[in-house]
């Protein structure tokens, strides 16, 4: 019992000096996963969008599909890109396995279907409510889109939410291709199972209490832009 | 907005609307809009109001049949010369001034110039307090009348009404009766569903009645309230037609397919 008050006090004090390899492990975390967040938006959302507002054969299938890999295995995603990136994998040649940019690629994947699937429901409902006006008011795809993608932003905001949300809990597919290197590919979660394993619980400890706070935080950002829209547009 | 042909009139040749296999819109042949003023369309509820104007506004393809813009010389819906006020109005998730300058903007119209019509139409509309409140927050009468006040804002040549005024008390119906008459009086055409008769009487110049997907009666509006020469159309100015009892009180129509329906 005392071990883990005196981690605790040590995790405390962690959080409170600003320890530089906690920052560092929570910097590159952040950074990871942000990127891998952007880069997920703007291939997923386009696509997203043409899947809500486009009807070709196989339409149904690949949202299906996406809904089904909102619920991915990380570890799965994290297999499959080391596959990739191995030195005999199709971009081995890249040379990114057990870099930060291996690990963004895998998160990416990991977000992808889910900014499919949310924002295609969202665009898609959006676009049954305006359709007839929009067809009166004669307005071509692009203003379409825009106004959809507007007028939706703040649900859109929430599906980006849920993604960094994912991104920043998983632990599978970064380790497996990050390779959980100190000062290169050390994160929040993969630092937190290494340093339980090794007894080190002040750090892991303190690293989970960050973690735990960045949820908090993305569930009540979500939450406010959720209430804010009702407020202002009944959405 | 001149230059181009205008979209009336609207003819309909054998059109036909079905939902799965049961017909709605039945075999409907009229031309709408050929001359200046008003048209209302009168019927009972599920009469086919909405549909035969939505196939006129060129926003519903018809199953089978032709729908045709000034002589088939204008595309339809494309050149924006038209506008609709739904049943149910649609307002985009933004302020009651920037649904109408949504609109404006699909017109191509310079902002200045934007501006100074959004002010007039919610001035004419009885919306000016309202610009800078989101639209899906007004209640709605207001809400309909704002459709109505982005309708007018486009300046159409042809403009369809799905029951404008029903929501509304009777201070803003007169209202917008004023904003309607004056666009007729500027050359615009209406084609304008409605359940009111004494509205109708004040605004129509032409009638037709709409009975179970089909026109039983199209007139000028004096020859139909002088008397309509359809037993269902005299039925429903007395008052007294029902969907529902069209059997009991009358005689079998020769035309037994609309009773399967
Ligand atoms: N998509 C659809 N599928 C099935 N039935 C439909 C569909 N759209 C309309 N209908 C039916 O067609 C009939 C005509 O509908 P419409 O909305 O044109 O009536 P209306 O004359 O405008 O009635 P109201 O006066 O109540 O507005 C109704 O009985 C309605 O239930
Ligand atoms: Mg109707």
């Amino acid at each position: 019992m005392n071990d883990i008050w005196q981690a605790m006090a040590t995790a405390v004090n962690l959080l409170a000096g600003l320890d530089a390899s906690l920052v560092e492990i929570v910097a590159r975390s952040l950074g990871v996963s942000l990127t891998a967040v952007v880069l997920a938006t703007l291939i997923g959302l386009p696509l997203g969008a043409v899947l809500a507002l486009s009807r070709f054969p196989g339409r149904r299938v690949i949202l299906v599909i996406m809904n089904a890999l909102m619920g991915l295995p990380p570890v799965v995603v994290g297999l499959i890109v080391l596959l990739m990136l191995s030195r005999s994998g199709p971009m081995g040649a890249l040379g990114l396995l057990f870099t930060p940019a291996a690990m963004i690629i895998a998160q990416t994947i990991l977000v992808l279907p889910i900014i499919v699937a949310l924002s295609s429901t969202v665009i898609e409902s959006l676009w049954q409510e305006y359709e007839e006006q929009m067809m009166s008011l004669g307005a071509g795809p692009w203003a379409r889109v825009l106004a959809l993608l507007w007028d939706g932003r703040f649900a859109l905001m929430t599906t980006v939410l849920a993604g960094f949300g994912r991104a920043n809990a998983e632990v599978g597919a970064v380790m497996i291709v990050g390779g959980n290197i100190d000062h290169v590919t050390r994160v929040m979660t993969t630092a937190i199972a290494l340093e339980a394993s090794r007894g080190d619980l002040a750090l892991a400890l303190g690293l989970g209490i960050v973690l735990l706070l960045l949820s908090l935080a993305i569930n009540a950002a979500s939450y406010s832009v959720r209430e804010f829209a009702r407020h202002r547009y009944q959405a | 907005m001149t230059g181009k042909p205008a979209p009336y009139p609207v003819k309909l040749e054998n059109v036909w609307f079905n939902a799965r296999t049961k017909p709605l819109i039945k075999d409907i042949s009229a031309t709408f809009a050929d001359e200046e003023g008003l048209t209302v369309i009168l019927g009972p509820n599920g009469a086919g109001k909405s549909l035969l104007l939505r196939l006129c506004h060129g926003i519903l393809p018809a199953h089978e049949g032709l729908v045709t813009w000034g002589g088939g010389d204008d595309p339809g819906l494309h050149d924006h010369r038209q506008a609709m006020v739904f049943q149910r109005p649609v307002h985009l998730r933004r302020t009651a001034g920037g649904n109408i300058d949504f609109a404006l903007k699909l017109h191509k119209m310079p902002r200045l110039q934007r501006a100074q019509r959004i002010d007039e139409a919610l001035e004419l509309t009885g919306l000016s307090r309202y610009r800078a409140i989101p639209a899906r927050l007004l209640s709605f009468g207001e809400q309909q009348r704002l459709a109505l006040a982005r309708a007018w804002a486009l300046a159409p040549d042809l403009l369809l009404l799905d029951e404008p005024t029903a929501n509304l008390d009777p201070a803003a119906q007169r209202l917008i009766e004023e904003v309607l008459l004056k666009m007729i009086a500027g050359g615009t055409r209406v084609l304008m569903s409605s359940h009111d008769l004494n509205q109708a009487r004040r605004l129509a110049s032409h009638v037709v009645f709409l009975y179970r997907g089909r026109i039983k009666e199209q007139s000028s509006a004096e020859q139909f309230f002088a008397g309509p020469k359809n037993d269902l159309a005299q039925s429903f100015l007395r008052g007294d037609l029902l969907w529902w009892r069209r059997r009991a009180v009358f005689a079998p129509d020769p035309d037994k397919e609309d009773d399967k329906f």
